[in-house]
């Protein structure tokens, strides 16, 4: 196997393998559902039919009604129309133009609240504790002037904890504010309801549970208001213009009705492995820091840190090996900030390392993964305690 | 030099490398002594009191410089 390396994909957060369902049908709707389904004929009215039945198995999956769903290109959009759309109706609505946030929501909710500060909004971002777990007391003491939109994640991409989003949404309503999700880590890969979440707004993405890339959907609860972002025709109930992205909906469909049917099953088999590798990590690494929250968590997600080490040489190291991870570490690449999640936590930044599991990790990902770390580190110390005694040895010649 | 404060300029290095003499310094000093780490490295400015809290040493606080920050430690112990 000379120049074979047998590769590991650990990194579902970022997007997951597709779904066998998903991409079957998308690939078949590719072809026959090629019509746009806003004309009057035959292959259009299939098309039509198409999108219909894919708005009602969406719904359904998270207990929502069809005429709520508004298919997206995907999470980035979902929120982008969720934040600017839901707070632009709610000042029309004459709710105060203010929209409070959590620091540890996506770039994609954060830069758009940020780009409504242009447009006379107040800001407010509401802080987390170590575990990574917005602070209610800071959300209510936050929505004391009121508020017209606030938005908390269902779970972190980053660390994996969960948020309290059903106690943030009863604050939230009862301060007279819209109030959103972002449910991108969670819708298809755990049981997501509308209902439970006591929310107005909810964004999701395909990718994220194996469906094609490109398309999304954002929940709108009967009787709320978004004003659109993406303008032109009617299409989507006034809501997002653009001749519908069918062969990706469908597939987002299939994979999320697959992964309904599946999911039960997964999550025990991701907590346990996740467990696993937390357990081996703390083993065998000593100064190594693990995050999120203990117990609300992803199941499949383990976020970690290793103290006197560079988080992005630690993944090169790791694809030389053939493993896919992902790190929130910024080292090497000197013009961009550490994670904003790992900072928002108090977490240790360096040497970060994101591993998530899904439906095609098996427990030997994990113990490969386990074998090949802990070497890397080692090395990566050594290295590091030889360039510090270098360092101090040319300030005393200095001196 | 004096015995109870000690310097060390980080200025241009990046992560880890700040922590990483920090951890060499500290084990090395007495209690008490005051470790003051110039750095204008971003992720510096979260993990030094991280590291604080991870190796019960006192983070006595951060202070914004023309070019980065100065952050001081005060040994409590030796790790």
């Amino acid at each position: 196997m000379l120049g074979c390396v047998k590769e590991i994909y650990l990194d579902y957060a970022s997007t997951a393998l597709p779904h066998p369902a998903g991409v079957q049908a998308a690939a078949e709707a590719a072809t026959a559902l090629f019509a746009d389904p806003s004309r009057l004929y035959g292959p259009a009215r299939r098309a039509r039919i198409a999108l219909d039945a894919a708005r009602t198995a969406v719904a359904e999956a998270i207990g929502a009604r069809p005429e709520e769903i508004v298919f997206t290109s995907g999470g980035t959009e979902s929120c982008n129309l969720a934040i600017a759309g839901g707070a632009r109706a709610a000042r029309a609505a004459r709710k105060p133009p203010r929209v409070v946030v959590s620091a540890v929501e996506h770039t994609a909710v954060l830069e758009a609240a940020r780009a409504l500060e242009a447009d006379g909004f107040e800001v407010i971002v509401v802080p987390v504790d170590n575990a990574g777990t917005v602070d209610l007391g800071a959300l209510r003491s936050a929505l004391e002037r009121g508020a017209g939109l606030v938005s908390l994640q269902q779970a972190n991409n980053e660390i994996g904890t969960v948020q309290p989003v059903a106690e943030a949404a009863r604050l939230a309503r009862a301060a007279g504010a819209l109030v959103h999700t972002d449910a991108c880590m969670t819708v298809g890969n755990i049981p997501v309801s509308v209902t439970a979440l006591g929310v107005d707004l909810l964004s999701a993405s395909a990718h994220k549970f194996g469906g094609p890339r490109g398309v999304g959907f954002l929940w709108v609860r009967r009787g709320v208001r978004v004003r659109p972002v993406l303008l032109g025709d009617d299409r989507e109930r006034h809501r997002r213009a653009g001749i519908e992205n069918l062969p990706a909906i469908v597939g987002m469909a299939a994979a999320l009705t697959a992964r309904a049917g599946e999911i039960d099953g997964e999550i025990p088999r991701l907590h346990a492995m996740a467990e696993e590798l937390r357990a081996g990590l703390v083993k065998a690494i000593p100064d190594l820091q693990i995050h999120g929250h203990p117990s609300e968590r992803l199941p499949g997600l383990v976020s970690f840190s290793v103290l006197y080490v560079d988080g992005e040489s630690l993944l090169l190291g790791l694809d030389a090996k053939g493993i896919a991870v992902h790190s929130g570490s910024s080292c090497t690449s000197s013009t961009s900030e550490p994670s904003h999640v790992l900072a928002a936590a108090g977490a240790l930044t360096q040497g970060s390392i994101r591993v998530s599991l899904g439906r095609e990790s098996t427990p030997e990902d994990v113990a490969e993964f386990l074998d090949a770390l802990p070497p890397l580190v080692e090395r990566q110390r050594r290295v590091a305690r030889l360039d510090a005694e270098a360092l101090a040895r040319a300030e005393k010649e200095v001196r | 030099m004096r015995p109870d404060r000690i310097t060390l300029d980080c200025l241009g290095e990046v992560c880890p490398m700040p922590v990483v003499r920090l951890s060499k310094v500290v084990a090395g000093a007495a209690p008490g002594t005051i470790v003051e780490v110039l750095s204008d490295d971003e992720g510096a400015k979260v993990d030094i009191p991280v590291w604080c809290r991870m190796k019960g040493q006192e983070f006595v606080g951060e202070e914004g410089r023309p070019r980065g920050w100065s952050f001081l430690v005060r040994v409590a112990k030796t790790p």
